[in-house]
């Protein structure tokens, strides 16, 4: 099993001396080479959940597992991405690729091979000495991603990296990130707020409710096409549970 | 490039145009020479300046002094600026003093400088080194602060190091800002020097100043403060050149 929440809470001190429940009580399991995503309010937690499993911060009750490891601190095991690029503006793509790599040791040639590599994994190739600013949305989230897939991780976090995008842009780089980490047998978080996204990408949607976020459903999707969004999309069957998230979320009720 | 022809073409006119009323307005509205010389008055005391007061010897000191101060100014405020930019509790310890000295008039140190030193070239150095060394450090330290936390964490996530952290995400955030702040304090450390000349000594574009104060030779003072104008104008343009090669990677817009 590559990622597991055990019972994991999560406050945070406030300002007036008083702490906040941001996450309470949330268990899972993500099997190798799964793709889950997890959907839910905004402010329901889901980027705690994405910054505990980098290990960025500890739970403050409960256990974060990575391939059946205890998250401690930052790890080599977990690589995320923002809806931010982060893509360092001051390096070329390829030294961005690299950047990942350069205090774990590896040479500097490997991480030549690997970042090339990486960058043709990524529909980047003849971009390599490009600076960021040269590069289309798109293309900036591409090159994060294979920055991500270089150094190689078990897991990979997406933190709604499309949700920056213009509607075309986002499903064309939807489906080349799915294809990408299906051939690259990644298990993926995905934490989005975007409903279809989570229905057209994932084999798995876990629904968080409001603070504190607490997991109130889990949807399995079984349909085909994982790695091929845009076939996916074109499902009846994707309208039925994108209306099932809609229920669980309560949206017609909040919305009247 | 119709553009830049244009600007350019447009400059040059007014140039030429201030130079033609400096040299004409005076004598037609009757100004006496000794309160504003005209043009040709000061390129002949320019010429006996070279000639008989070793002018450039003051020019080469008066430069020399401007960029060594600028240079020991701003690496202290960077160095500063960093160390406090990576301590939040230095940096609220010391931001009240740091506040106070920013805000007190740094030339007004000038005689005691010399009190202290006599006169010698340490006082116009250390006006310098004191009025260079303040823009420096709040450009770093107002950067430091807003380096981007989630490129922080990223770096953080893939096990740099503090020192890695440093050299490989906070420093590069911050040329941008460290470079604004070089070019503001190099018009600043002309002041410094010209303040430090005039106050004490006996070299320098500055002591020139008010020894042509000292002689009703106003021509002697107008080519001073050109040449002075000059000086910081050449070190400025420098750093515009260094900030272009180092900060190419930024849209052309964005500086």
């Amino acid at each position: 099993m590559a990622l597991e929440f055990r019972g994991v809470s999560k406050s945070f001190d406030t300002r007036d001396g008083g702490s906040l429940l941001a996450v309470n009580d949330v268990s899972f399991r993500v099997e190798e080479g799964e793709f889950v995503s997890v959907v839910g309010p905004s402010g329901c937690g889901k980027s705690t959940i994405l910054s505990m499993t980098a290990g960025l911060y500890q739970p403050s009750e409960g256990e974060v597992l990575v391939s059946n490891q205890p998250v401690t601190g930052p790890n080599a095991h977990v690589g995320f991405m923002l809806q931010k690029d982060l893509l360092l503006p001051w390096r070329s793509i390829v030294h961005n690729i690299e950047f990942g790599l350069e205090s774990r040791g590896v040479g500097r040639q490997e991480r030549r091979a690997r970042a090339m590599k990486e960058l043709a994994h990524c529909h980047l190739a003849g971009f390599e000495d490009h600076f960021p600013y040269q590069l289309s949305g798109g293309m900036r989230q591409r090159a994060a991603l294979a920055r991500t897939l270089a150094i190689d991780p078990e897991i990979i976090l997406l933190d709604e990296p499309f949700s920056a995008l213009d509607a075309q842009t986002k499903l064309l780089l939807q489906n080349s990130f799915a294809g990408t980490i299906k051939d690259a047998g990644k298990t993926t978080l995905l934490i989005t707020h975007d409903l279809a996204e989570a229905v057209l990408m994932s084999d798995r949607i876990l629904v968080l409710s409001e603070r504190p976020g607490t997991i109130i459903a889990e949807i399995k999707v079984d349909l085909p096409h994982r790695d091929q969004p845009i076939k996916r999309r074109q499902m009846p069957e994707v309208a039925d549970y994108a209306t099932q998230l809609f229920k669980h979320l309560k949206l017609e009720e909040k919305a009247a | 490039m119709v553009r830049t022809h244009a600007t350019k073409f447009t400059s040059a006119g007014i140039l030429a145009l201030v130079l033609l009323a400096w040299q004409y307005l005076p004598t037609a509205l009757d100004v006496p020479r000794f309160i504003i010389p005209t043009l040709s008055d000061s390129m002949i005391e320019l010429k006996r300046m070279w000639m008989q007061e070793s002018l450039l010897g003051h020019i080469l000191s008066t430069a020399l002094y401007t960029i060594l101060g600028f240079v020991i100014g701003s690496l202290l405020g960077a160095v500063m600026g960093y160390l406090l930019g990576m301590s939040q509790f230095w940096e609220k310890v010391l931001s009240p003093y740091i506040l106070a000295l920013q805000i007190a008039p740094k030339v007004a140190f000038a005689p005691l400088f010399i009190m202290w030193f006599g006169y010698n070239s340490m006082p116009k150095l250390l006006v310098t080194v004191l009025i260079v060394f303040f823009p420096v450090l709040v450009n770093v330290l107002q950067a430091m602060r807003t380096v981007d936390r989630d490129l922080v964490n990223l770096a953080r996530a893939y096990n740099l190091t503090r020192l890695g952290i440093f050299w490989k995400v906070e420093m590069p955030s911050t040329l941008p800002n460290l470079m604004a702040g070089l070019r503001i304090a190099s018009t600043l450390a002309v002041i410094g020097v010209t303040v430090g000349e005039l106050v004490g000594g006996n070299t320098g574009l500055g002591y020139l100043i008010s020894y042509g104060g000292g002689q009703a030779n106003a021509a002697m003072v107008f080519n001073a403060i050109i040449l002075l104008t000059v000086i910081g104008f050449v070190l400025y343009v420098v750093l515009e050149r260094i900030e272009e090669r180092v900060l190419h990677y930024l849209p052309k817009a964005q500086h």
